[in-house]
């Protein structure tokens, strides 16, 4: 009974983990059609702006608990400062294009910002904890766990309840759904389709960003951290559907779930479970679980 | 057209004669140096804990001997290799075995290499053994650690080196120092990353436990995480509950320093004995958060385990190290830095062979074929593998934190020597500890 309840807690914090950093990925699918590989870059760069921002904190006098703040700071200031410089500066000017050649476009942007990455902070890497150590640890099922961890299922729960609301039931939401049904008809009834693609890719970089923000206390800073996620998020992606909110929360959970009673029950084909997955969706249902079936232009 | 500025029949054979004597100029200048190619991470999750500390300590060394500035055993041995300067070609060893490979072609065919010191990856090593005994091109490895080098690849090799040891001696170093401190062990269990070097580790540390302590179980759920996964809740939890008490890991660089703030929080380093068996690269930039109490290797007598050699060549190399780059010199820094100086050995040793002359690359093979020489802080025997595989002592101790010095120090250190950790010349390492490692003296 123990162990099932260390892996249901195991797996809903990976899960967490994984809804975090692939939400932002299929926000900006559903709305613009663009695979974002760009989109390992704002995890990376939200995690060492976190890790940053943390240490500056916590070079102060000011409450310890103020140190959580820098998390949010660092992942609305990267979002938005790379949401539109990439958005306005480079996508935009591809909208038009075939979707492999935009692939193309946001994967090189990648190997580029991670150059970029290495300029302004280097190859050594950047220590975060304090925030981690600050909540201290809990124990369920007589199993110690790090209640900052626990905080991550959370904050998924708020950023995927908050980000269907918002989707469902605001003026601005249903202008989105009206873009993601057809493009030119709703540029047709007068919605501001740039606008809207600018806002939605601004939102799925502070996602991105703040997955790395908030996991930047958990883990050592430090190069290459961007390319991982981005695979782990594509997984996710896929088996819930891209571009379903709803897809990549079932996705993630279904991932994280698994891949925890492979741990505890057979290690040796932990890695082999997540990509089973992935291909027993994609055989069975190419286009995901909760992607919404597409009508074909002619 | 007359208005154009045509040069003249004397302007050109002018022209000519100057591009003749720059390019004799510049053909002496080249013939003077040696250019010596050093591959390291120097981006991706490899660049922090091993590729800037090892390119870092190449460097220092290189511009020692530049200098002719080495301390002893190298005061008289004059400045750059046999006379000549190194021309130092640091570039980057991220992109996997294939673009590695393209690149090692390009630096030989057009750029005029003429040896190789570096690669850090097992899997590099691996895809450069083949192509540099095919370009006939001295090739120094001095950090990539799978046995399979020169047992499985290439069991005859001529231009490729190995200038430590391999990751045989850090399994039976770690299962020797847990048979004398741990002699009540109840059994064992590990967390080793999914891709060679950590199945390899895994593997050897299993093989060599299996012999010296055969009633000691091995959990048959050993963690598996996937190479810089980050994430490592779920096998904290699972090492946690598991009824094995010491946990053998060779997680390194972020992976290791994720692992070690997770598995804090959860107390785990109260609860299980851990044996890092290359946790060196980041006690320093851990500092306190390192977990006091763990068994900690370095591959070697590297790193934290070199901190109190009293050698002029060590106290040098950390302090004009420690100074540069401050932070003291880790393990990749140390293994770096002794095979540049393997170089430097054999070039010197084959330029003496040859009455002073400048010596030929099979001269230099030849010199440093089965030679012995001296690393930064120990003795590197090449007596393995034909003379292309060094063997050396191995050090292993416990992890503490210095409250008075406020650094991280190794306590209660067990030194091996070469013969008792590395499989004797001319046997498979892995046969050897499955044969109960024989001939070992210890």
């Amino acid at each position: 009974m123990q162990e099932l309840i260390v892996i249901l807690v195991d797996g809903l914090v990976f899960s967490s983990y994984l809804f975090m950093v692939a939400v932002g990925l299929t926000v900006i699918f559903g709305v613009m059609k663009i695979l974002n590989v760009t989109h390992g870059s704002f995890y990376a760069f939200g995690a060492y702006m976190s890790a940053t921002l943390i240490g500056i904190y916590y070079e102060t006098d000011l409450p310890e608990f103020g140190g959580f703040v820098a998390i949010f700071l660092a992942a609305i200031i990267i979002g938005v400062v790379f949401g539109i410089v990439l958005e306005r500066g480079l996508l935009r000017f591809l909208y038009h294009r075939d979707e492999h050649i935009i692939v193309l476009a946001t994967f090189a942007m990648f190997l580029v910002l991670e150059d970029v990455l290495l300029m302004i902070w280097g190859t050594d890497p950047y220590f975060a904890y304090q925030p981690m150590a600050l909540l201290e640890s809990v124990d369920i099922a007589e199993m110690t766990f790090a209640t900052y961890n626990l905080t991550l299922i959370a904050l998924a729960v708020v950023v995927g309840l908050g980000l269907w609301l918002g989707l469902t039931q605001t003026k601005w939401g249903k202008l989105l759904l009206a873009v993601i049904f057809d493009r030119e008809i709703s540029q047709a009834m007068g919605i501001n389709v740039t606008v809207v693609f600018l806002v939605t890719f601004v939102i799925g970089a502070i996602m991105g960003a703040l997955g790395g923000a908030y996991i930047a206390p958990t883990i050592s800073v430090s190069p290459g951290i961007g390319v991982e996620v981005i695979v782990l998020a594509f997984a996710v992606v896929v088996i819930g559907g891209m571009g379903s909110i709803p897809g990549a929360m079932i996705g993630a959970l279904l991932v994280g779930i698994s891949r925890a009673a492979a741990v505890h029950k057979f290690p040796e084909v932990e890695l082999f479970v997540i990509y089973a997955i992935m291909a027993a969706v994609l055989a069975l249902r190419p286009e995901g679980l909760f992607a919404p079936a597409q009508a074909r232009k002619i | 057209m007359k208005n154009v500025n045509m040069p003249g029949k004397a302007t050109l054979v002018a022209a000519g004669l100057a591009a003749a004597v720059g390019l004799t100029a510049s053909v002496a200048v080249a013939a003077e140096t040696v250019v010596m190619a050093v591959p390291n991470f120097l981006t991706g999750a490899g660049a922090p804990a091993f590729g800037v500390p090892a390119r870092n300590g190449a460097e220092v060394i290189i511009e020692a001997i530049n200098k002719g500035s080495l301390p002893a055993p190298y005061d008289k041995s004059g400045k750059g290799l046999a006379g000549r300067q190194i021309e130092a070609l640091y570039y980057d060893e991220s992109g996997g075995g294939t673009k590695q490979v393209a690149e090692f072609r390009n630096k030989v065919q057009k750029q005029g290499v003429d040896l190789f010191v570096g690669f850090i990856s097992s899997g590099t090593c691996a895809a450069i053994t083949p192509v540099a005994e095919e370009l006939k091109m001295l090739t120094i490895f001095p950090i990539c650690g799978t046995p399979r080098i020169f047992e499985e690849i290439n069991k005859t090799p001529k231009y490729v080196f190995r200038t430590m040891g391999h990751a045989t001696a850090d399994g039976v170093a770690e299962a020797r120092y847990v048979m004398a401190n741990m002699p009540d062990v109840k059994g064992y269990t590990g967390i080793n990353q999914n891709y060679a070097w950590g199945q390899d580790s895994w593997r050897d540390f299993d093989l060599a436990m299996k012999q010296l302590m055969p009633d000691v179980p091995a959990s048959d759920k050993a963690q598996w995480p996937k190479i810089f996964s980050g994430q490592y809740g779920t096998e904290i939890s699972a090492l946690m509950l598991s009824k094995e008490p010491l946990v053998h890991s060779s997680l390194w660089g972020g992976d290791l320093e994720a692992f070690i703030f997770q598995g804090s929080a959860r107390g785990l380093f109260r609860k299980k004995k851990l044996l890092f068996s290359v946790a060196d690269t980041s006690v320093y930039r851990l500092g306190k958060k390192a977990p006091a109490g763990a068994i900690l290797g370095a591959r070697g007598p590297y790193g934290i385990f070199a901190a109190n050699v009293d050698t002029p060549l060590n106290n040098w190399f950390r302090k004009v190290y420690s100074d540069r780059y401050s932070t003291p010199p880790v393990g990749g820094s140390y293994q770096a830095a002794q095979g540049v100086l393997a170089a430097k050995h054999a070039y010197d040793k084959a330029a003496a062979a040859n009455g002073g002359k400048f010596p030929s690359t099979d001269q230099v093979i030849a010199a440093l074929e089965g030679s012995t020489f001296q690393g930064i802080a120990a003795k590197v025997h090449m007596n393995r593998s034909n003379g292309h595989q060094a063997a050396t002592k191995h050090m292993i101790g416990v992890l503490e934190w210095d409250k008075e010095a406020g650094e991280p120090i190794m306590t209660k250190v067990t030194e091996f020597g070469p013969d008792c950790v590395m499989p004797p010349p001319g046997v498979n390492g892995t046969e050897w500890l499955k044969g109960g490692m024989k001939g070992a003296k210890c």
